[in-house]
């Protein structure tokens, strides 16, 4: 995923393994900077992603996201 | 810096759970149970009460809660985990019990458990999951069911003149003295999830200062019952659903009851205590010292109802109690009072019994041929088989097992009434397992025989017995 790791800017990242497809997390974010996977994962879903900026660290998603770990949220 | 991440109020991976995927949750994609997992176990961690909660799951998509959160685990029968988290609660009065449950589980068969529990103030926690559907078993009606909604169940949509209305239960609850708090959110919109979060904690918190009974209804989606993608039934829940199921808090004296008010503990559940009682509960005999016993008896009668195949076990119990021996005897019969199948398990040991079943009996009485059938194969290897011949034609594992073929309901009748077999199949068990003198045996059932003019009966019945398997006549 196109996650940004520098830690003086927010960001979000999806464990794509773990993410079901669901797109709950895509409708809440909003800056709708979350998109959806082309690509299957192993479990056959196509899971979200990051598009990489403009992400405030607002936390929506992580909560609209049912998987306990799928989404990670930073806010420096 | 604020981290959103997982929970280590969940176990870091899901051992328990089958398949590969251990890190994520045996949930359908979107489904609504996972945000509120999520947000109880944050809850957990933020009140720091990980380490002393006992997580009561249901019978429902969420029974397998101890898969998921790291702290005590309980899983209830269908519909009485508020029940199980009371007896939790009280025995331990330092948890935070958290009764979770859908609404099949709380609203339907498990009503009664749910609103006396609410009445009687437990200090317990209730996460009640509204989504309006049994989502486990593949989408049948609930209590919750919108008018219209079509289910498994209600395939024409629910009707009010033939299913009646949805119920609401956070406004019926409200309606008692004795609750504390009782709120109704929703993980529709983020705003609602947000809310939804701040309940969860709140009614947490209730319970951890003492205050009593939170009830937090959260209405909640199941895309697969529902037949619909996660995002249209999300938007179906805040459009649809919350019309029926207002949000709002409909009780709040959280500020109005000083902590502490709802401690209440019972230390019924102390082991030395509940030993106490038992011992109490002694044998209604007076003995004065503990009879020898060769072997410890686990033994199962099988036979019709009404043949007397109980009374064999209580008569064969009260013998080993009288004899100062450790007794259980366990009956399982059908809904018939005469003709259906009956069985009972007893158990005489030396020792403390730990369970009162009988999976593997060393002596085995049938007086059916259905029984021999079903209980046979169960017997251990060298076991005994008594085999009421005069009604049982089959014939048993004479190389396995040592068969005693007894007519014993024709030697009752010589007797006098067919109704003593029982006591004569007494007497062939007493002789085929040497537990007991017969002379014991007599006076033991001279003690429990109420009807002084059957006693004689019972004696000749259970020396034709003894005799037959020790003479073979
Ligand atoms: C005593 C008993 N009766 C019936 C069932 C079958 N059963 C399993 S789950 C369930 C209903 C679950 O629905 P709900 O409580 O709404 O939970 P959900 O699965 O939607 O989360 C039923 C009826 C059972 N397991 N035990
Ligand atoms: S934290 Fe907020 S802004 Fe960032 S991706 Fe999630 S919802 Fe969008
Ligand atoms: S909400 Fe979670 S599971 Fe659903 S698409 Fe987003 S990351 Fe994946
Ligand atoms: S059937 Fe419904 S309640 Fe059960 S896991 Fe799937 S979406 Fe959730």
């Amino acid at each position: 995923m196109a996650a940004k790791t520098a830690v003086d800017v927010p960001f979000m990242e999806v464990n794509g393994e773990l993410c079901k497809g669901c797109q709950l997390c895509v409708g809440v974010c909003p800056k709708t900077v979350i998109a959806v996977s082309e690509k299957l994962n192993s479990a056959s879903y196509h899971p979200a992603y990051y598009t990489g900026a403009d992400c405030t660290g607002c936390g929506l998603c992580f909560y609209a996201c049912p998987e306990p770990a799928a989404i990670r949220v930073v806010k420096p | 810096m604020k981290v959103f991440e997982k929970s280590p109020s969940f176990y870091e991976v899901f051992e328990r759970k089958s398949g590969p995927a251990k890190e994520a949750t045996h949930y359908c994609p979107g489904c609504g149970h996972g945000n509120i997992h999520k947000m109880i176990a944050e809850a957990m961690d933020d009140l720091e009460i990980t380490e002393r909660s006992v997580f009561v799951s249901p019978v429902g998509c969420s029974v397998f809660g101890y898969y998921y959160f790291d702290c005590g685990n309980f899983q209830a029968a269908h519909g009485r985990a508020p029940a199980v988290a009371t007896a939790v609660k009280r025995s331990n009065p330092d948890a935070i019990v958290i009764s979770y449950q859908g609404d099949g589980d709380l609203a339907a068969i498990g009503t009664a458990e749910t609103i006396h529990a609410a009445n009687r103030g437990e200090n317990i926690t209730v996460f009640f999951v509204n989504n309006a559907i049994y989502g486990m078993t593949g989408g049948q009606m609930a209590p919750t069911t919108m008018i219209g909604q079509r289910s498994t169940t209600t395939p024409l949509g629910r009707a009010e003149q033939i299913h009646g209305n949805p119920i609401r239960m956070a406004e019926m609850l409200a309606t008692l003295p004795a609750p504390t708090y009782i709120e109704r959110v929703a993980v529709g919109t983020s705003k609602q999830i947000m809310k939804t979060r701040k309940a969860i904690r709140k009614a947490l918190k209730i319970q951890k200062e003492g205050k009593g009974y939170s009830f937090v209804e959260i209405v909640s989606t199941c895309p697969t019952g529902w037949k619909m993608d996660p995002v249209a039934a999300r938007d179906w829940l805040v459009d649809d659903m919350l019309k029926v199921f207002p949000l709002g808090v409909f009780k709040d004296e959280s500020d109005n009851v000083d902590e502490g008010t709802w401690d209440r503990s019972f230390e019924g559940f102390v082991p030395d205590k509940v030993n106490t009682y038992l011992d109490r509960m002694k044998s209604p005999f007076d003995v004065t010292e503990e009879l020898d016993l060769v072997k410890d008896l686990n033994c199962k009668f099988a036979g019709f109802g009404g043949q007397g195949i109980l009374t064999l076990g209580l008569f064969l119990s009260q013998i080993g109690m009288r004899a100062g021996h450790q007794v259980s005897w366990f009956p399982a019969y059908g809904p018939e009072m005469r003709g259906g199948t009956a069985n009972c398990s007893v158990n005489i040991s030396r020792d403390r019994i730990g369970s009162p079943l009988v999976d593997r009996p060393n002596m085995l009485v049938v007086m059916n041929q259905p029984s021999l059938d079903a209980f046979e194969k169960d017997v251990v290897d060298g076991g005994t088989i008594i085999v009421d011949s005069t009604i049982v034609e089959g014939k048993a594992d004479a190389k396995r097992l040592n068969v005693v073929a007894l007519p014993a309901s024709d030697m009752a009748d010589e007797v006098g009434t067919t109704k003593v077999a029982n006591v004569v199949i007494l007497g062939a068990v007493v002789a085929a397992t040497d537990a007991y003198e017969p002379e014991f045996v007599e006076s033991t059932l001279r003690a429990v025989i109420k009807k002084q003019s059957l006693i004689d009966m019972n004696m000749e019945a259970f020396r034709k017995g003894y005799d037959f398997v020790k003479n073979g006549n």
